[in-house]
């Protein structure tokens, strides 16, 4: 419809040009040149030249006008034939609202009219904050509507301790809960004793947070890390069965990735609850090739080669739990990193507490509320024992619920990525008077000393007080915040150059 | 005659305002419209008027769908599924003398260009063909001259049978068809090609489709203002200003460096579930004032921000769109992220409220099979409102008063 419209433009001009041009041709063929003729040369030069100027709609206008065979125009056609005249570089100019006369007393006209354009066409931030506000009413509308009926509060469980990348992944969990639709309680168990630094970052999250310490410094080495988070979440755990504090149980590590997602779906937990957890376990390097992750407890062995291993709930085709798909590491058993720091593969352990969650009237002490299957939390809480998963918690681990369909849906991702243990850094990550002299480093300084380990006889599992050492080298400064991921060669630099070193460890 | 057309512009306002109750619809809760003259989109229409279709050959229908069964898809398939429905609907009466309405089945807007859009340059003589046969075949239409019979005439400025503006003003309502009532989509007030009395219905959109792209009502909605179109027409003007009236490339220039408002010509095939996830959805005028635009933003529970002067929306007796929508002049398009950012914010949720009211939606469609409260019963509902018919349209034996010669020559020659 709209090339026929061109088409007959097309057409019309052409019509119009012919209709022109043919009492020229009539007389042209003639010699005798009259007044008539050269007026009429002149003429057609004339709105040759003007069309070619302005345009092909001026010089149909005229001939409109002029050679119009029809009844009078009417005044709408008048009106629109002048206003299609209008130069259109006038793009602030605003349309004519003549009323016409032929259509009894409209505000609106055919025609060309001119493309209103306000001085400062960019957005402005007051409103663009008023917008917000209104996403923001009608979304949390929407979620009254159609989303869950009767939320309760998410209390999440975090182990954590002062080091480099604290930082860094505590800040990304903060955020992460903050944008949690739900009432909101953080516990937030840090070893070697509450600090102020923890207690400066967390304070800025607003949430409501219970801060403790754990008595006992975080071993190096990742077998003994994973043991003491074990025992942190039980403290947590008794903190919750003390206080009474009503909600959905929730592990956010402080270095794994939680989606908002994760927050809605465990909502729908009842008692226990399982997500699946996607491991992202690789150091780096391009020598992984593919990973047969996937293992099913009942003999089934199913080997899938997926992307990236899930750690979850497996269940068969009418949604029940049939058992569980765990990390298998086999492949990295050589490759896998010991210490913290280790520039190798951190492997999780066979069901990551992340991803479990856990109706928090399972620990407390009414007896008369608790299901049958739930362990008595003395029998749990035992100095001596590791507690491996909150499925210890349980008699019968068939009665967890898997969520985020089926386990089907991965809700967060486990990773970790931790700079060396004896790494320095300035305390809050602020530095502080500002650095007078800072001189460009000619290469980058990473120590290729590895960090003194604890000697292998020596077992760390239950003493608070770990035997490791802090190793110091007296003597050499080395920069701060090295990473565990790189590809490069490490060189020692003895910076005499750099600036002091005003951080502890 | 001019009465009359005050008295339907009109008729909201004596209606009383439109009352409004909250009622809980199954777990949504949703608003409902109840004017003082009771749930008029509810209204059903069996037993308040008996309507009666004419064997026309099928050269004026059948074989019109037979050539080119594009017919059905497009947005002017309502005339094709309005005759499907009439023909098996309670409201048909075999008998013409006890018919209050008369329908002629002439599918105007199925002559199709190869790129699928109509031609309407056969179409007045098309009609003029039906119309002279009925007139000779049967003695009802001699006897009121046309004014109980209705016809439907989707196209871009209706009867006016011209996609061109200026051209369609110029040719006016076929002249035969000025006593009758029409069912068209195009609606502008003071506008030569509406006539007072004219049903507004909404363009055509495939039900089954838009159904098929729901998502989820818990996916929040992060979008503020969505816009998916043309705001240049390239082809046919391309310096602006012509198409639009340039409101659409004002849009453009004015918005496209603001995040809040997700405007494109793309074509995207999450279309419909972007729809799903904006509040605000921007339907203005292109070469006519109309656009299936408005179809989906009902349907999809997306607030339609109106942008075209004097426009005359579907079943505007029926659907308080004030309330439903917001409307913007076509001078203040530079301004409408204040205009938008500044309406309340209980204004805008009970809208979506309202927008979520299934017999809203359900008005605006044409499925097929027919269901009660959609768009062919809200049509059937305008054509009783406007019954009994006044006694002066029945004219004495002999009396004439249309005017079979008016219209330009081309016209005349039969089809």
């Amino acid at each position: 419809m709209k090339q026929l419209t061109a088409l007959q433009q097309q057409g019309r001009r052409s019509n119009s040009f012919r209709n022109a041009s043919s009492p020229l041709d009539a007389t042209v063929d003639g010699a005798i040149k009259s007044p008539a003729t050269i007026f009429w040369l002149v003429l057609h030069g004339l709105c040759c030249l003007i069309s070619l100027v302005l345009g092909f709609r001026f010089s149909r206008l005229v001939f409109f006008l002029l050679f119009s065979t029809s009844s009078s125009p009417s005044a709408t056609t008048i009106y629109s034939a002048l206003q299609t005249t209008l130069p259109s570089s006038g793009v602030t100019s605003t349309p004519e609202r003549n009323v016409s006369a032929g259509t009894g007393g409209s505000r609106v006209v055919v025609g060309r009219h001119g493309i209103l354009i306000r001085p400062w066409p960019h957005p402005d931030p007051e409103e663009v904050m008023k917008a917000h506000r209104i996403i923001e009413t009608v979304q949390t509308e929407q979620r009254s509507l159609y989303g869950v009926k009767n939320p309760r509060t998410v209390i999440a469980i975090t182990p954590t301790y002062v080091r480099t990348f604290q930082t860094l992944h505590l800040t990304g969990v903060m955020h992460s809960l903050m944008n949690a639709p739900y009432d909101l309680i953080w516990i937030v168990v840090e070893a070697g004793g509450a600090t102020n630094e923890t207690a400066s970052l967390i304070a800025k999250s607003g949430l409501r947070t219970i801060h403790i310490g754990f008595n006992g410094k975080m071993p190096v080495l990742w077998e003994d890390r994973h043991k003491l988070e074990s025992r942190m979440r039980l403290h947590a755990l008794r903190i919750v069965r003390e206080q009474r504090l009503d909600g959905i149980v929730m592990f956010a590590d402080d270095s794994n990735m939680h989606t908002l997602e994760l927050f809605d779906e465990i909502q729908n937990v009842k008692w226990v609850g399982a997500v699946s957890v996607g491991i992202l376990a690789h150091s780096g390097g391009s020598e992984e090739g593919e990973l047969s992750m996937v293992q099913r407890d009942n003999n089934e062995t199913d080997e899938k080669k997926s992307e990236v291993p899930v750690q979850g709930p497996a269940c068969n085709s009418s949604n029940h739990l049939v058992g569980w798909h765990t990390f298998n590491t086999l492949p990295y058993l050589e490759r896998s990193a010991r210490y913290i720091g280790d520039r190798a593969v951190v492997l999780p352990r066979q069901l990551e507490w992340a991803g479990f969650v856990l109706n928090s009237r399972l620990v407390w002490e009414d007896k008369l509320e608790k299901p049958v299957w739930v362990k008595e939390w003395e029998d749990v809480d035992r100095d001596g024992e590791d507690v491996e998963s909150p499925l210890s918690l349980l008699k019968d681990t068939s009665v967890v619920e898997p969520l985020g369909s089926c386990g089907r849906k991965v809700l967060l991702w486990w990773l970790r990525v931790e700079a060396r243990a004896d790494s320095k850094f300035p305390a809050r990550w602020i530095i502080d008077p500002p650095l007078d002299i800072t001189v460009p480093a000619k290469r980058t300084p990473w120590p290729d000393v590895p960090p003194e380990l604890p000697s292998s006889a020596e077992k760390v599992v239950t003493i608070p007080e770990s035997t490791e050492k802090r190793p110091t080298k007296s003597g050499s400064r080395r920069k701060r915040s090295s990473r565990s991921k790189r590809k490069h060669s490490a060189k020692v630099l003895d910076d005499r150059l750099s600036t002091r070193n005003p951080g502890d460890n | 005659m001019r009465f009359c057309m005050w008295a339907v512009l009109l008729l909201p306002l004596f209606l009383g305002s439109f009352g409004v109750e909250g009622i809980e619809h199954g777990s949504v809760h949703t608003e409902r419209i109840s004017g003082s003259a009771g749930d008029v989109l509810e209204d059903n229409p069996v037993g308040r008027l008996k309507v009666y279709v004419y064997e026309l050959p099928s050269k004026y229908n059948k074989k019109i769908l037979q050539k080119d069964p594009r017919c059905l898809t497009h947005m002017f398939a309502a005339e094709i599924f309005m005759h499907q429905f009439l023909l098996s609907s309670p409201v048909r009466t075999l008998n013409p003398k006890e018919a209050d309405w008369f329908y002629t089945p002439v599918y105007s807007t199925c002559d199709l260009a190869p790129n699928g859009l109509p031609l309407p340059f056969k179409s007045p003589r098309m009609m003029r063909s039906a119309i002279q046969l009925i007139s000779t075949k049967w003695p009802y239409w001699n006897r009121t001259e046309g004014a109980d019979h209705f016809f439907l005439v989707p196209h871009d400025f209706g009867a006016c049978f011209h996609y061109q503006e200026e051209k369609a003003i110029k040719r006016g309502i076929l002249p035969l068809l000025q006593r009758s009532t029409l069912v068209q989509t195009f609606g502008q007030r003071n506008h030569v090609c509406l006539n007072e009395g004219s049903i507004t219905i909404p363009p055509y959109a495939p039900p089954e489709k838009m159904q098929s792209h729901l998502i989820p009502p818990d996916t929040p909605r992060s979008i503020f203002v969505y816009f998916r179109g043309l705001f240049y027409d390239v082809n046919n003007d391309p310096e602006g200003g012509y198409y639009a009236r340039g409101a659409r490339a004002s849009i453009w220039e004015n918005f496209k460096n603001n995040p809040l408002f997700d405007i494109s010509t793309d074509h995207p095939t999450t279309y419909y579930e972007d729809m799903q996830r904006a509040i605000f959805c921007l339907c203005p005028l292109g070469w006519a004032p109309w656009s299936p635009r408005l179809v989906e933003a009902v349907i999809f529970g997306c607030i339609p921000v109106i942008i075209a002067d004097d426009i005359v929306l579907p079943f505007a007796d029926a659907i308080p769109w004030e309330q439903i929508g917001v409307f913007v002049d076509e001078k203040d398009v530079p301004y409408l992220d204040t205009i938008l950012t500044s309406i309340p914010v209980e204004v805008i949720l009970r809208k979506q409220r309202l927008l979520a009211n299934p017999s809203m939606k359900q008005a605006m469609l044409f499925p097929q099979p027919a269901q009660s409260g959609d768009a062919f019963h809200q049509i059937l509902n305008g054509l009783a409102r406007k019954l009994p018919h006044d006694k002066r349209v029945f004219l004495k034996p002999g009396e004439k008063v249309l005017n079979w010669t008016a219209g330009p020559v081309g016209d005349m020659k039969p089809w």
